[in-house]
């Protein structure tokens, strides 16, 4: 049973009967897995490649849909010194592609009592000193999978904008690339980390309905219309539920409904 | 890989019925709903839940002749993977007060409410600690929060009527009540929620939602949550995460109370006792068992261990006979098959179109019903459109937002997909993106209350893992509001019960052997082992050469 149904290489395609849904083997061609070559097919994904070619992934994958840093992968093309970066689950493989996964980079991570910090910069300079020995080299910026603009990321902290850095860092997966490619050995994704939740939680202007629903459900305030429909039973349920109000698809943020009874 | 020239050909068409359609939607004419019977009456037809082959009636256990698909029989009909009696449980190698089982958003926000009780904390991974399907999920978080037109009264008719009915009403009484309050919690956090200027969150529909409540940090609302709630563990410092190390069985104690958990490090496969007063099981879904040999949108190990480890405890599960394949995975290009594109998509508007650009289905029905929708229209209608390797999709029609919302919309709302397909060579604020079901969410799984605890005292559950909560069908934005509500609160209790009520005893692992027992008694012959731990993706062609290799089960 495992190895029919759990081969990707080979499971069906709902709905489409006996089709090889990554199109059979297709042409193969060479890749070089740190250092070492292997035929694999010209389809593939480096992380499809790489179980292909018999590789039992332990490290070095993790949601395989492109989010999680998991499987960040360094290589370079045939022929060309430059080194390139990217996903294994996302990237596709070429003929000579030389590469490696670095599935962890032991950068430094600084601890706090998170709730204790004010929301100036100097909090990120007392946890992070390191953030000063940046050259503006780019290369982290250069080393992203993800094209965040990492450089700009520490020098907006370095002149104290916490808010750039975080909105700039927003698509970081933490995969540590960027640390690896370091002069100045900054631990960046960590301390982007620290900048977006300090925005997010000090700097952001508050949501202060959350406040407000918080309390009125806490209250109880609901209690008594939800017993009522937590008791009905199905045939009554699914009349309220069908005639319940829905708010338009198009409807503008001070839409609010005709029915206001269990508000 | 960009288009192919003949898929370009049929993008046209739905270029040519877009302005219309943009027209339409503007004015508000949706196409129309499904009454309930029609919901029925499709699902009965082209659900895969409703097939009848591919599934079976468990043999042994507490749920014993519960019909379920076979990936799921499959793993309960198993074999523990190392016999009872090599085990040496006389010396636990670790001990702790709160065992936390699963490093995802559960896991997480469990562990962060027990340490706040006092409690010493060990969370075990499989993985690393994030790697879970709440990293990887996109679209938001339901909550009612806006209470000039929301109430906690309207989120718990969607809940119940996205599930059939059949909800656990306590539980989800649970979840809708709490839900301002944990999204105020996360905001506290850090979380970067999308905001208006002033603070307010934003907020969109989702599918069979009544209000738009569904709250969301750009398109990647998960990764979000779990990085923030992540880095807040990683602060403290009596919780202490162990990764790659993935629980292989429960210990129970003398007295049938759970008691802590067996660890299998993957690295060194060395397997370590680890004893606790109490025990959370928050291990996730099962995407990876690829349940009707469907593609999935799940992380790399998402095996349904949990299940596993439950059952053979005792612990009944529930709502397993369903399973929530998403509508719209993607099908292009092959490398990103399965791949999840979030319902936000049409939550913003895009159209769902078959080959002759036209809608078929109202884009907002629960998600069963779009499923179902989606595979009548390529399988029985044959209107899908066929990729250059055999697969079928539907247009969803990404480049109706950037008209209906401004140009920049797509690309600033869902960057996470847009750098995506970007690699690929295809814009989708330009061109629609070919989506079809896949595999997504365990909708049902281990029994729990709605203080978390299960049948087994010291043992408590949180997040994908359990089955009540959402009934046959979960809707968009209740997972991550469940696996943060629930997970609090099985932290809070399992700390409560760890550091008040647990009870010393002897270590055993005697219900394993009960197991095997009922294995061999009800004539199960197999050399499956479970929990699965990891799918194998290992070409047979391969296997074959690997003379001197040992699998047990699927590892290596």
């Amino acid at each position: 049973m495992a190895e029919k149904k759990q081969n990707r290489n080979t499971v069906e395609a709902p709905g489409v009967e006996g089709k090889n849904v990554l199109g059979g083997v297709g042409k193969l061609i060479p890749v070089y897995v740190m250092g070492k070559r292997y035929e694999v097919p010209e389809t593939l994904t480096i992380m499809k490649a790489m179980e292909y070619a018999g590789f039992k992934f332990i490290r070095g994958c993790g949601c395989r849909g492109g989010i999680c840093g998991a499987c960040a992968t360094v290589y370079r093309k045939a022929g060309d010194y430059r080194l390139r970066v990217g996903l294994a689950c996302q990237t596709v493989v070429e003929p000579n592609m030389y590469l490696t996964q670095i599935p962890f980079y032991p950068a430094n991570r600084a601890t706090c009592d998170f709730s204790q910090l004010a929301s100036s910069p100097e909090e990120i300079f007392k946890l992070y000193p390191e953030l000063f020995r940046c050259i503006a080299c780019n290369l982290c910026t250069k080393a992203c999978p993800m094209d965040v603009e990492m450089m700009d990321v520490i020098a907006a902290l370095k002149q104290g904008n916490i808010t750039k850095a975080a909105n700039l860092s927003f698509n970081c997966i933490q995969c540590g690339l960027c640390a690896s490619r370091c002069m100045g050995e900054l631990p960046q994704y960590h301390i982007a980390q620290l900048a977006r939740r300090i925005y997010g939680s000090k700097i952001a202007p508050r949501a202060e309905h959350l406040a407000e629903a918080a309390a009125a459900s806490n209250s109880g305030r609901y209690d008594a219309y939800l017993k009522t429909i937590m008791k009905m039973g199905e045939e009554e349920l699914r009349r309220v539920y069908q005639e319940r109000e829905i708010e338009p698809e198009m409807a503008a943020e001070d839409w609010v409904p005709n029915d206001t009874g269990y508000l | 890989m960009p288009y192919t020239s003949e898929l370009r050909e049929l993008i046209k068409a739905v270029e040519k019925t877009r302005p219309e359609r943009v027209a339409r939607k503007r004015r508000g004419e949706e196409f129309p709903t499904m009454s309930l019977q029609e919901r029925d009456e499709i699902l009965k037809e082209y659900h895969p839940d409703y097939r009848q082959e591919g599934r079976r009636a468990l043999r042994v256990g507490v749920n014993k002749g519960y019909v379920i698909p076979d990936e799921f029989a499959d793993i309960l009909e198993a074999w523990s993977r190392v016999g009872p009696d090599k085990v040496d449980l006389s010396v636990p190698d670790i001990e702790t007060d709160v065992l936390i089982i699963g490093g995802g958003g559960a896991g997480t926000a469990a562990a962060i409410l027990a340490e706040e009780q006092g409690a010493r904390v060990v969370i075990a991974t499989k993985l690393r600690h994030g790697d879970a399907n709440t990293m990887m999920a996109e679209g938001g978080i339901q909550a009612a929060t806006k209470t000039e037109k929301d109430s906690p009264y309207y989120h718990y008719l969607d809940v119940m009527g996205g599930g059939h009915f059949k909800c656990d009403p306590e539980l989800v009484y649970t979840l809708v009540t709490q839900a301002p309050d944990v999204l105020q919690w996360l905001e506290s956090l850090g979380v970067m929620f999308t905001k208006y200027p002033e603070g307010k969150l934003q907020s969109i529909h989702g599918g069979g939602t009544s209000r738009k409540r569904m709250h969301y940090c750009g398109d990647v609302t998960g990764m979000e949550i779990m990085r923030t709630i992540r880095d807040e563990a990683r602060n403290r410092s009596n919780i202490t995460v162990i990764e790659f190390a993935p629980a292989v069985e429960l210990i129970l104690n003398e007295h049938g109370d759970c008691a802590g958990a067996l660890l299998y490090n993957l690295e060194t496969e060395e397997y370590i006792v680890v004893r606790a007063k109490a025990t959370i099981l928050a291990v996730g879904g099962c995407g990876r068992l690829h349940i009707q040999g469907f593609m999935t949108t799940n992380h790399y190990g998402a095996t349904a261990d949990g299940l596993v480890l439950g059952y053979r405890a005792g612990v009944e599960v529930s709502f397993l006979h369903t399973v929530q394949y998403h509508p719209t995975g993607a099908v292009y290009p092959e490398q990103i098959e399965g791949l999840l594109i979030t319902e936000k998509f049409r939550g913003a508007g895009a159209n769902l179109v078959n080959i002759n650009a036209e809608q078929f289905v109202n884009e907002r029905e629960p998600r069963d019903v779009e499923s179902a929708a989606c595979i009548r229209e390529c399988l029985n209608r044959k209107l899908g459109v066929t990729t250059p390797t055999g697969s079928v999709g539907i247009w969803l029609d990404s480049p109706m937002i950037d008209m209906l919302s401004g140009e920049g919309t797509v690309k600033r709302e869902f960057p996470g997909k847009f750098i995506l397909f970007q690699r690929h060579g295809i814009d989708i604020a330009r061109e629609p993106m070919l989506i079809y079901p896949t595999l997504h969410y365990q909708n049902g799984g281990l029994k729990m209350d709605s203080s978390g605890g299960t049948s087994i005292p010291g043992l408590f559950a949180a997040g994908e893992v359990t089955g009540g909560i959402h009934g046959e069908n979960r809707l968009m934005g209740n997972s991550l509001l469940d696996v943060v509500v629930f997970g609090r609160i099985a932290g809070q209790s399992a700390s409560v019960y760890a550091l008040q009520s647990s009870r010393q005893g002897k270590l055993t692992l005697d219900h394993v052997r009960a197991y095997h027992n009922e294995l061999e008694a009800a004539g199960v012959s197999t050399d499956r082992v479970a929990p699965m731990l990891l799918p194998d993706y290992t070409d047979p062609e391969l296997r074959k050469k690997q003379l001197t290799s040992h699998y047990f089960g699927t590892l290596r």
